[in-house]
């Protein structure tokens, strides 16, 4: 079974912080406006939000990666 | 077919006690001729060889850059990248000497160049790569001796090219090596790919500290039972070390991996005054109270089990009259202000971290307030980066937090003791924080 993860590549992230708007569920922003995100894989009704966050990303930082369920 | 790697026959005397990289005499001149007297030629490697990943292997031979990644499986990796890309791999040998409390590499590469160099073209040889590349901080007073030794290996499959990199604590990382090989920046780039993987010139790319290539140097020689024979089962071999602080002769020994931290201060020629602690494993390392470093040996798993690391193998005794909490916000300081400045969890993280020590020892504004806020600030950094120094940042300050739990709290309650705010340990000061620092 494989699930999909976010994750940020951290020297693109510049904190604009649109993740965290579009994605709340998944997505917090530390004291610096950086985001913290899930480690849990994204759960299936979030799809289309977690694909509208990566697409949302003006540097193109945050990324949906499948991974294989361990 | 695999045989035994080298064949007994070819064996010369190996060194017999525990100084095996720096056996050879010091009055002697480090040149070739010397060197092969006393070590004997390096046994020739197969190109594309597979024994000599199969004993390097065996050895147990961990690098000694500050990671402890088993050198075999590194090798083994690297040759099964190229393999399936279909294309040479690079070799690196880093002699950065990027931790400020270590003189290692330095006293390495003066005294048995030849071995590094040996350990180089064993490897380049046995990977199938074209190119090695020499990586040294810009002006290293070891370089002229670099080249020389390069220079009389007229023989060389290949000749090392000599890149100098920005002198900075993160710049020796190894993906900032490459992204400095391959674009003249020296900067930590985002993992995947690993160098293993993509380095050098988008090729799989071994990149190996220059101890690490001397003591396979020597195990291509004697074989991976020799290199057993000392250390642990663990950490296996020996290791060089740089003892200092509140000792009567720092400096850098060659010792047997296991050995308790006690018996390396003794060898140091003991304590010149009562220390408290010891700071081991580098600069950003973890610290130990006395009373229970003296019995922790020198091997990745004690270390760890004791809430340290071997990481670069460095001691620094620090004296009874100095102040924990100050000299972990003063090597605090020098970490952040060695930042890449590239992921903002270290960028903002570390200066904020560092500024809360401060506050700790200046006793500015609410401390219990600034000691949580100090302890979730430590929480927001590990695995935020691109490279493993914020991760580092932490290990550090939380080893201090323990190590150092009662004077915490007598400063978070006002009472700090009487030597706050004084300076013991000769920190550098951080580099040039624009990009042009890192050219």
């Amino acid at each position: 079974m494989t699930g999909r993860r976010l994750r940020v590549d951290p020297i693109a992230c510049a904190a604009h912080g649109i993740c965290a708007e579009l994605l709340p569920e998944l997505i917090d922003l530390d004291e610096w406006g950086y985001p913290l995100l899930s480690t849990h894989a994204v759960p299936r009704r979030l799809t289309a939000e977690a694909e509208r966050a990566v697409a949302g990303c003006p540097t193109l930082a945050l990324h949906l990666e499948r991974t294989a369920a361990r | 077919m695999t045989r035994p790697y080298p064949s007994p026959a070819d064996t010369d005397p190996a060194p017999a006690g525990v100084a095996r990289l720096l056996s050879a005499s010091l009055e002697r001149p480090a040149d070739l001729a010397a060197h092969l007297a006393w070590f004997g030629p390096l046994p020739s490697v197969e190109q594309g060889s597979p024994t000599l990943t199969e004993v390097v292997d065996r050895s147990g031979l961990r690098g000694r850059g500050g990671a402890g990644f088993p050198t075999g499986r590194k090798l083994a990796a690297v040759a099964a990248a190229a393999d399936s890309a279909g294309c040479r791999p690079v070799v690196v040998a880093n002699g950065c000497e990027g931790e400020p409390v270590s003189s290692k590499d330095h006293l390495l590469l003066e005294v048995a160049p030849h071995l590094v160099l040996d350990g180089a073209a064993a490897v380049a040889t046995a990977l199938g790569a074209d190119e090695v590349v020499f990586c040294m901080h810009r002006g290293d007073p070891t370089i002229p001796w670099l080249r020389a030794a390069t220079a009389e290996r007229t023989a060389e499959r290949i000749t090392p090219r000599l890149v100098e990199v920005p002198p900075r604590y993160v710049a020796s990382e190894e993906s900032a090596l490459v992204n400095f090989i391959d674009n003249g920046v020296g900067r930590p780039t985002t993992k995947p790919p690993r160098p293993y993987e993509r380095g050098v010139h988008g090729r799989p790319t071994l990149i190996a500290n220059v101890e690490t290539l001397a003591h396979l140097a020597l195990i291509a020689r004697f074989g991976a039972e020799w290199f057993r024979a000392m250390g642990t089962a663990d950490s296996p071999g020996t290791a060089l070390v740089t003892v200092g602080g509140a000792v009567h002769y720092p400096g850098v020994l060659e010792v047997e991996l296991g050995a308790p931290l006690g018996a390396l201060l003794d060898l140091a020629g003991g304590l010149a005054e009562p220390a408290q602690a010891l700071l081991v494993g580098g600069i950003g390392g973890g610290w130990l109270p006395i009373d229970r470093a003296v019995g922790v040996r020198l091997d990745h798993a004690d270390l760890r089990a004791a809430g340290a690391s071997l990481g670069v193998a460095s001691v620094l005794a620090m004296p009874a009259t100095a102040c924990g909490v100050t000299e972990t916000a003063r090597i605090a300081s020098y970490l952040a202000g060695e930042s890449a400045r590239q992921c903002g969890p270290c960028m903002f993280g570390l200066p904020a971290v560092a500024a809360d020590l401060w506050a700790l020892i200046y006793a500015v504004g609410d401390l219990p307030g600034v000691m949580q806020r100090l302890n979730r600030r430590l929480g927001l950094l590990p695995g935020r980066g691109a490279c493993g120094h914020p991760d580092g940042f932490t290990r550090f300050v939380r080893g201090a937090l323990d190590t150092f739990g009662d004077d915490f709290r007598d400063h978070c309650h006002g009472r700090p003791c009487r030597w706050a705010g004084q300076s013991w340990l000769p920190v550098p000061t951080a580099g040039d924080p624009t990009p042009a620092g890192w050219r």
